[in-house]
């Protein structure tokens, strides 16, 4: 067994365990009678026979037959438990219980019971999903168990966590492309183009090319400047900057910026690259559940949102 | 010198069994009032409907408990510790002015072993053809009469199983689950588990429960004093005893001993006050019913206090030592508790927010510079009625909910709402600002709550 690293351990737990039974019957038997002394008229004492400071003696009044029969009957429940639980050393009991197997027959039964609620859902349009309250419903509660920690309650984001609430994707936004993003994660790449670009001053230049294609204030000669060295990001962000889902290159000439647009911002992404992940759920929560969380999610950037109580 | 022989005892002894005889009288009537009232209350309250769903229903699974018109939640469970107090305080009233009352009229143990007595009555009559019955050899009449005892025993103990459990899962449609033998396991168990402890506890063991079981038998005697009411034999009055009513200048005590075969502990109360004593007062009916056949005034067993049967006091005195400040403070402190519970059950605030900031941002700069902080909160509707709510922020002067500051939330349901609080530019410190959260009906139902809460504006 895992549990103990020899085969001692094991023994040296399950002697002990049954020495302590055998000595909880030894003890009930041995102090369920008592030897006293008769009087002078043959008739046992009437005290058990116990003196303490002299003269202090108790009574006999015997406790109920039922009671001790309790006691017994506790030993015998350990052993019958014994026989079916693991509690001896190694050995694993008739039953084979574990912690693990009452986990998996937990899940069983939760899948059972909520299993048809979600096949219901998993057999219809994601954007029919969308607008049914209670799937929405569903969603919102599995949003906040699952994506708010980095998306936040309200899917807004942060630095480095999209915004799934406005209708820019890095991915695509169409309801089964969402599906696919959170069943199999996405892996957000942007390589390191600081030896590619040259000095710094090149990296400026982009810089104030990449934030002049979104409207930012930029320096027009540094603008002239970076356009021709812009040639390098083209093979992702395309010649207008305007990026491409499919490759998860993000659109630079928006307004929106996963890790900021300011200038210094924008040279060190273009310095030291981004690598960003969001995890695959589709192992963990299974595809149903991903379903009517990935129809959520869409609905956050398609009104109108029909909560089942917000409306 | 001969060693001192001796003996071996035994520790434990089996228990003897009592067969109380039936009593008539003022306490037995009260007792079977009691008897009636306790069990049509438990036996009766899950059929109630109300509101379209059992009245009294302790809903587990759901964890809402319905009590009449009120909805209590696990965050009520400081009213179930009230309640155990404002118990304990009746109970030291009671008995410090009356004993052991609640043992002797009230008790489940006491009132159930009261009905299965008499089935027992009806199937092996009174308490001598009982004896005659017990010593008898097995024969097919004696089973046949035990066997009916004991069927209908556990007929009346499988309907208190299955209305014990009606209180937690719906009684109507439990009823249709057993007919269909469709139980889920763990309402088996209950159900026989609690018809098998009512069986067990007022068949077969009954004034055991009282004597060794029962951790309220023994630190009731520690509540009583001189002045409270106990069941008392006058010994005064009854001493010597007299069997045969000739001797001249004797007690009135007649040793018929009618009070220790009607007593369910069996116990002879003419020794004085013993632990055993339930405080039942069979003793006293049946005492009072030989004094009227022997033409002596009754009460020679009667409640009275050791200071009244001592100091040789009269009614009016008795009645007068009632008010003595054990029994003060206790009413009082049991009025107190019982106008705080009551006050704040009516007070109770029916609407719940908790306000938990979102950890993954601490604030964001959104559009022209103002601060954004993301709130999850969580709102609890324990009415039965769907409620609209609108959620504002105080606290700083240009805070305010952005998008959906109404809500509404089902009857007794709770949510979970992102709520997203916008500052204006440069007008909160950087750094950690208070904040409030208040929730209020806009329906017009009065409802309102509030919370604090931290605006993180960063630097």
């Amino acid at each position: 067994m895992a549990d103990f690293f020899n085969g001692f351990w094991h023994w040296y737990i399950a002697v002990i365990t049954v020495l302590s039974i055998l000595g909880c019957g030894i003890l009930l038997w041995t102090q369920s009678t008592h030897r006293v002394k008769l009087r002078a008229d043959g008739t046992p004492e009437k005290t058990t026979g116990h003196v303490w400071d002299e003269d202090l003696t108790e009574l006999n009044t015997p406790m109920p037959r039922w009671w001790i029969v309790l006691f017994y009957l506790t030993i015998v429940f350990g052993i019958g438990y014994l026989f079916l639980y693991p509690g001896l050393g190694a050995y694993t009991g008739k039953l084979g219980w574990n912690s693990a197997g009452e986990y998996k027959a937990e899940l069983k039964q939760a899948k059972a019971e909520y299993g048809p609620l979600f096949a219901k859902y998993a057999g219809q349009d994601l954007k029919a999903v969308a607008h049914d309250p209670q799937a929405h419903a569903i969603g919102e509660r599995l949003f906040l168990t699952y994506c708010a920690q980095c998306h936040g309650s309200d899917a807004r984001g942060s630095k480095g966590f999209p915004n799934l609430a406005d209708s820019d994707w890095l991915h695509g936004g169409e309801p089964a492309t969402i599906k696919q993003t959170i069943m199999q994660g996405r892996v957000g790449m942007m390589p390191a183009m600081g030896a590619a670009l040259g000095s710094d001053k090149d990296i400026e230049s982009v810089a104030h090319y990449v934030r002049n294609l979104s409207g930012l204030t930029a320096d027009p000669i540094k603008v002239a400047f970076g356009k021709p060295k812009f040639a390098s990001c083209v093979a992702c962000h395309g010649a207008e900057g305007k990026g491409n889902p499919l490759l998860g290159a993000p659109n630079l000439a928006d307004k929106i910026w996963l890790y900021g647009g300011s200038q210094e911002t924008v040279m060190e992404t273009i310095r030291k690259g981004r690598t960003n992940t969001m995890p695959a759920f589709g192992e963990f929560l299974g595809e149903e559940k991903v379903h009517v969380l990935a129809a959520y999610v869409w609905s956050l950037s398609n009104p109108p949102i029909t909560t089942a109580a917000a409306k | 010198m001969t060693t001192p022989q001796e003996a071996v005892i035994r520790m434990y002894a089996a228990r003897e069994e009592i067969h109380p005889r039936e009593t008539k009288g003022r306490y037995a009537s009260l007792r079977w009032a009691c008897v009636w009232l306790t069990q049509l209350l438990f036996y009766g309250l899950p059929w109630l409907s109300m509101h379209g769903r059992q009245a009294v229903l302790f809903d587990l699974g759901s964890r809402k408990f319905h009590l009449f018109g009120l909805v209590l939640w696990p965050q009520d469970f400081i009213y179930l510790a009230a309640l155990l107090i404002l118990c304990a305080y009746g109970l030291f009233l009671v008995t410090a002015v009356a004993g052991r009352v609640w043992c002797g009229f009230a008790c489940p143990q006491t009132v159930y072993t009261e009905i299965f007595l008499w089935i027992e009555r009806q199937f092996e009559g009174p308490r001598s053809s009982r004896i005659r019955l017990a010593r008898q050899p097995w024969t097919f009449a004696k089973a046949a009469r035990k066997g009916g005892k004991h069927a209908a025993w556990l007929l009346v103990a499988l309907w208190t199983g299955f209305t014990f459990v009606g209180y937690f899962t719906p009684v109507r449609e439990l009823g249709a689950t057993i007919a269909g033998f469709g139980l889920g396991p763990w309402e088996t168990f209950w159900v026989l588990f609690y018809a098998l402890a009512t069986y067990g506890n007022a068949g077969w063991m009954r004034e055991q429960v009282c004597k060794y079981m029962c951790p309220y038998a023994r630190f009731q005697s520690a509540m009583f004093d001189k002045d409270t009411l106990i069941v008392s034999y006058d010994v005064a009055r009854g001493e010597p005893r007299n069997p045969r009513l000739t001797a001249s200048g004797a007690g009135d005590c007649i040793d018929c001993s009618m009070c220790v075969q009607v007593c369910p502990t069996g116990i002879d109360i003419r020794k004085g006050l013993q632990y055993e004593c339930i405080g039942c007062a069979a003793c006293v009916d049946a005492c009072n019913g030989v004094m009227d056949k022997i033409a002596r005034p009754r009460g020679l067993i009667r409640y009275a206090t050791e200071n009244a049967l001592a100091l040789r006091l009269d009614p009016v005195q008795v009645r007068q030592r009632i008010l003595r400040p054990r029994v003060l403070v206790y009413t009082a402190v049991l009025a107190l508790l019982g106008m705080a519970m009551v006050a704040s059950l009516a007070l109770r605030n029916p609407l719940k927010l908790d306000v938990i900031r979102d950890r993954g941002s601490m604030g964001r700069e959104v559009e022209d510079g103002m601060i954004e902080n993301v709130y999850r909160l969580q709102l609890m509707n324990t009415t039965e009625d769907p409620q609209r709510l609108r959620i504002a922020v105080t606290g700083i002067a240009s805070a305010r909910v952005v998008e959906g500051e109404v809500v509404e939330l089902a009857p007794a349901s709770t949510r979970a709402v992102p709520v997203r609080v916008r500052v204006n530019p440069g007008e909160a410190m950087s750094g950690s600002n208070r904040i409030v959260f208040g929730v209020a009906s806009i329906d017009g139902h009065g409802l309102q709550v509030s919370e604090d809460a931290v605006f993180l504006v960063p630097k």
